[in-house]
């Protein structure tokens, strides 16, 4: 029997040539007949309330059906400013419940007309008349009235922590150094803008198309607020082009478009614009965060302290774990964070790729690089020696770590071997060339989900699960997973998701996908092969029964089902239940071994930067990043979700920020031209590399999760790179030429 | 977006006889659709010149080149005679916007390039006087990263965007415009006004005027080089450019330069004092600092942008060290 071993190939995305093709239906893609088009209204002050808003001559515009407001009083059948705790990915939202304004851009209005032109024409002609009040949006602003958070977002962590005896072992310590790194707000801007098309069936039936990486949660909230059977809200989101996170919660446009197709009784479609994402839509907040670490003369770190202070809105909760690594990540006695909070005339800040790692791993990974300076060793030699063989935090073994792996390969691959000690060292004509390096990490997690796989009559398995694609290749690896599992080519695979009449499965975050909706894959594709097994072995009534499990052999004709020696086509086999197909069904629980292992991949990023000394100017001109992320389920999307990880390092690095205007707290840089992400101009030569790990403590698949790790550590080494290049410390991002002058 | 009249016309007749009221000529649109989008400019016509048959590169007798307003900014980055002699304009070019843009745009209307102030884009920002004249510069006190340290006003501090426009002005461009009664030329070292109290003026370009070509004389040097500063190695305006254009004799004696700044000033920034101080020079550090001294003179940073001074200076000796080395630009 040849195997069909599909797991780990580098296959090409099963859903590429649709891509490539143009056929992929994004959530705007859906040809829904009789769709009119809603163009939201954005506050233009971040802060007061609306002393008069004049709808007249955008209702006057032709072909415009609607003008809502707060003035229409719509009511929902709960407070959208009310969030459920044991929902972290919901947000309060701004649905023209009143006439206050909260943050800048924030949804105060909605056009709906026969056609866009006509709505966009009519958005600008909305006459709003405010009563301003002095916004704040200054982190230094709100440190008198900052406060510590009860719990923290979907982990529910606690803001603080402890352990040993911090204060004393830094008092105490040889070497001791305090420092404070600021990063920036950032804004998610995938490619593709959120989006919604509202359907409604009947009065208490909706279908929503949306740019969601949580389908069923969104279902839950939206079915909340308007007041109906979650059973009768329809979520579909069959392909995502990019959502970092924030696409996680349901936002307020997708309510908006929902009550404007209520309201026109029409289906209405909305598409937010380039400049409405900045705001409603979720940020990275900015932090400043302070490390104070307390080491010996040998690097051996004795005490570790940890605070930051971030943003959130005014009006919700949301929390950049920054602190977290520092807990876990070196093996310290002594330890101590804190997250404190400042409330801001802003949009929530919400999930963005790596949320808390991304921006902890800059703070703490630029403080060990000071660190091996004052110490006076390697950088890399200094994370060895502080090397956790155990949660400390959790006081747990890891349930895989090849950290060291990663460390020795990433060295070996960059060359680290080679890498002066001094800075300033390595000079070609006016170009200084550093190197840098950090650690990576990021949690292993597993949530409850659920799947199914029926094997159809012509041998094709139909696998189908609730998730969701953002891009990164769930379509194809799931294909892969359930292909190998039944024991069948991957071309007889067909996977579906995107869609609540699917098995549910949670929201595509927190890199969990792969080994969560990978599990329910899984088992599911192991109870329909057990099923079809079981109907093999009973004997058919020709007499032949094969011995179980089944193994499956395609001629290129026609599929058989294989065992002892005998065979049995499969449409045979089927055809004896006297259904159309044979299905298997799973319902997998969250990760029951995360009680006695802490579950991470690991990561080491190596950098190096090239710096004009006399201009500042800047290439980040390679990289390498060397992971252990549990099995790799497909080699080629993984390679690219790596490098898309370490692209956005350099990004964070280099480049992304809001620019606030402080007086008036709205962000004056809201394009994707003065927004400034990466071009190919901006990335040099990146090569990633992993440790292959098999972490059946994670999921029964070996899969951790690959999602995120690539932008953490990649900050911090491109900063430690620029030092070693040029001598001076950068610790406020981005690191823009201005700061090297 | 306002709706708007759309009117194709393929002669140049056509084009000034059409213009009227508040319509606008129409190149490659790519940077006045998107105001129109923002609703920083709402003409309610718009009169498309873009197959108006003005998109020749022809060599003149006297060794310059006469460039049609309807050239795509790719076609005469790639045109050879402009790669061959004129290689500062092929560099400023390419490092502008992005392919699909300069597939677009025209030479003409990258002369007439709005600026990118934040405030000035987008108009729920109440205070802009190049928008709404007496309205206020929010900028002044508000984010200036991109602003001028040279030739602003207490009315305004919005940079000119362009990158062709640079190189041009080292190149003393001559402009050609055509209107209903008559052709006539404009030097680009004229054809910009500071904005003192009248931000909104730009050019010297009447309403009912169309630029129907650039004529570029014979260049003064061989040695050239555009270096452009920016906050990201693509698709991003300039922090500091600087075009320099010099003849650098045997001996490394300057016989004559032209330097024009970009991203600091309300137009191309040209002092010629900074390059009657190089003529005659030997062409090292001393010279080039100098002249950035002068060029310089009356720079003066915002409140997040004082860096440009200083950048500007070391932008500007740059540019003319690659310029004068035996390859420079090339």
């Amino acid at each position: 029997m040849p195997s069909i071993n599909s797991i780990g190939q580098p296959i090409d995305r099963v859903d590429g040539r649709l891509k490539v093709t143009g056929k992929a239906t994004y959530t705007a893609d859906h040809p829904i007949p009789d769709v009119a088009y809603a163009v939201l209204v954005t506050s233009k002050i971040a802060k007061g309330t609306i002393a008069s808003i004049d709808t007249r001559a955008a209702e006057r515009v032709p072909g415009v059906l609607a003008v809502l407001t707060h003035k229409n009083q719509i009511k929902l059948a709960k407070d959208p400013s009310q969030v459920d705790a044991g929902s972290p990915a919901d947000r309060a939202l701004q649905v023209l419940q009143d006439n206050r304004v909260r943050y800048g851009n924030q949804p105060i209005g909605v056009v709906v007309a026969n056609t866009f032109e006509a709505a966009r024409d009519a958005a600008g002609l909305v006459k709003v008349q405010y009563t301003p009040e002095q916004a704040r949006v200054r982190l230094e602003d709100g440190l008198a009235d900052a406060y510590v958070p009860k719990k923290m977002g979907g982990g529910g962590d606690s803001a603080q922590s402890r352990r040993g005896e911090p204060e004393a072992a830094y008092r105490n310590a040889a070497i001791r150094q305090e420092e404070t790194y600021r990063t920036p707000f950032q804004t998610h801007s995938p490619m593709e803008p959120h989006a919604t098309i509202a359907a409604w069936n009947s009065p208490t039936e909706l279908t929503l198309y949306d740019t969601s990486q949580g389908i069923f949660g969104d279902r839950k909230r939206v079915a909340a607020l308007l007041g109906l059977d979650p059973e009768k809200v329809r979520v579909v989101s069959l392909f995502i082009g990019g959502g970092f996170g924030s696409k996680g919660p349901t936002w307020s446009h997708t309510v908006l478009c929902a009550m404007a197709a209520r309201h026109v009784k029409r289906p209405v479609k909305l598409v937010m614009q380039r400049p409405q994402m900045f705001g409603p839509v979720g940020s990275r907040t900015e932090t400043r965060q302070t490390i104070s670490i307390g080491a010996g003369q040998d690097g051996a770190i004795a005490s570790l302290r940890h605070e930051t202070i971030s943003h959130t809105s005014t009006f919700d909760e949301f929390t950049e774990t920054a602190s977290l690594p520092s807990r876990m990540l070196y093996a310290v006695p002594n330890n101590t964070t804190l997250q404190k909070l400042v409330r801001s005339d802003i949009g929530t800040p919400s999930y963005t790729r790596a949320p808390g790692e991304a921006p902890g791993t800059f703070a703490l990974e630029v403080a060990m690089d000071e660190l091996a300076y004052k110490v006076g060793m390697d950088p890399l030699e200094l994370r060895l020696k502080n090397y956790a063989n155990r949660d400390p935090d959790k006081n747990l073994p890891w349930s895989a770590k090849s950290l060291r792996e990663c460390y020795a390969e990433g060295a070996k691959r960059f060359g680290w071997s080679g890498r002066p000690r001094q800075v300033r060292a390595k000079r070609e004509g006016n170009t200084l060339i550093g190197w840098g390096m950090a650690t990576a990490l990021y949690p292993a997690r597993r949530s409850p989900a659920a799947a199914r796989a029926r094997m159809m009559a012509d041998g094709t398995v139909l696998v189908e699960a609730g998730t969701q694609d953002l891009g990164g290749g769930t379509y194809t690896i799931m294909t892969q997973v359930a292909a190998e599992t039944v024991g069948v080519p991957v071309s007889m695979v067909k996977f579906r998701l995107g869609d609540t009449r699917y098995p549910e499965t949670p929201v595509s975050g927190g890199s969990q996908t792969a080994a969560t909706a990978g599990t329910a894959v899984y088992e599911a594709a192991r109870a329909l092969r057990q099923k079809l097994s079981d109907l093999a072995a009973t004997g058919s009534p020709d007499g032949v029964s094969l011995a179980s499990p089944v193994d499956f052999l395609y001629d290129g004709n026609e599929l058989f089902a294989v065992g002892g020696g005998k065979r049995v086509r499969v449409r045979d086999l089927i055809a004896r239940t006297g259904k159309p197909f044979v299905e298997g069904t799973s319902k997998t629980e969250a990760n029951a071994d995360a009680k006695a292992f802490s579950c991470y991949s690991f990561g080491a990023q190596f950098a190096e930067v090239r710096v004009d000394a006399d201009l500042g100017t800047m290439q980040v001109s390679r990289m390498v990043g060397a992971f252990a992320a549990g099995k790799i389920l497909n080699a080629k999307t993984a390679r690219s979700q790596f490098i898309g990880g370490l692209v956005w390092g350099v990004s964070f690095a280099l480049l992304e920020k809001n620019m606030y205007d402080e007086r008036l707290g709205r962000i004056v840089n809201n394009n994707l031209a003065e927004y400034h992400v990466p071009t190919n101009a901006d990335i040099g030569d990146i090569d990633v590399l992993w440790i292959d790990e098999d972490d059946k403590h994670v999921s029964p698949i070996g899969a951790k999760g690959i999602g995120e790790i690539g932008i953490t550590g990649s900050v911090a080494a491109i900063a430690n790179a620029v030092y070693h290049a040029t001598g001076k410390r950068v610790r406020e991002l981005p690191i823009t030429l201005d700061k090297l002058l | 977006m306002r709706p708007f009249v759309y009117k194709k016309v393929t002669t140049v007749e056509g084009a000034v006889n059409s213009i009227r009221g508040d319509a606008r000529f129409l190149g490659g649109g790519t940077n006045l659709v998107d105001l129109m989008k923002t609703g920083t400019e709402q003409p309610s016509e718009l009169v498309d010149i873009s197959r108006v048959p003005l998109m020749n590169i022809e060599e003149q007798r006297n060794g310059g080149l006469r460039i049609g307003a309807t050239v795509r900014n790719s076609a005469l980055a790639n045109h050879p005679v402009v790669r061959q002699r004129y290689p500062v304009l092929a560099q400023a070019l390419l490092s502008g916007a992005s392919p699909q843009i300069r597939n677009m745009a025209t030479v003409g209307g990258n002369l007439l390039q709005r600026t990118r102030c934040y405030y000035f884009y987008d108009p729920s920002y109440v205070e802009c006087n190049k928008r709404t004249p007496g309205s206020g510069c929010a900028a002044l006190q508000g984010q200036n990263r991109m602003h001028v340290i040279l030739g602003g006003s207490e009315s305004c501090i919005a940079t000119h965007p362009s990158d062709m426009a640079v190189a041009m002005m080292a190149l003393d461009a001559v402009v050609r415009v055509q209107s209903a009664s008559g052709e006539h030329a404009i030097p680009l070292m004229k054809f910009y006004r500071l904005p003192g109290t009248t931000p909104h003026i730009e050019t010297e370009l009447k309403r009912d005027e169309m630029i129907v070509g650039i004529d570029l004389p014979p260049v003064v040097g061989r040695h050239s080089h555009y270096l452009k500063v920016r906050d990201r190695n693509s698709y991003a305006f300039a922090l500091v450019s600087v075009a320099a254009v010099m003849d650098v004799e045997a001996g490394n004696k300057i016989r004559e330069a032209r330097i024009a700044l970009g991203g600091v000033a309300p137009r191309p920034w040209r002092i010629p004092e900074a390059e009657k101080a190089l003529a005659g020079q030997t062409a090292d550090e001393a010279a080039f600092k100098n002249a950035a001294d002068i060029l310089l003179k009356d720079a003066k940073g915002q409140r997040h942008n004082g860096f440009k001074v200083e950048l500007a200076r070391r932008s500007i000796v740059r540019a003319l060290t690659i310029a004068s080395t035996p390859r420079g630009g090339q």
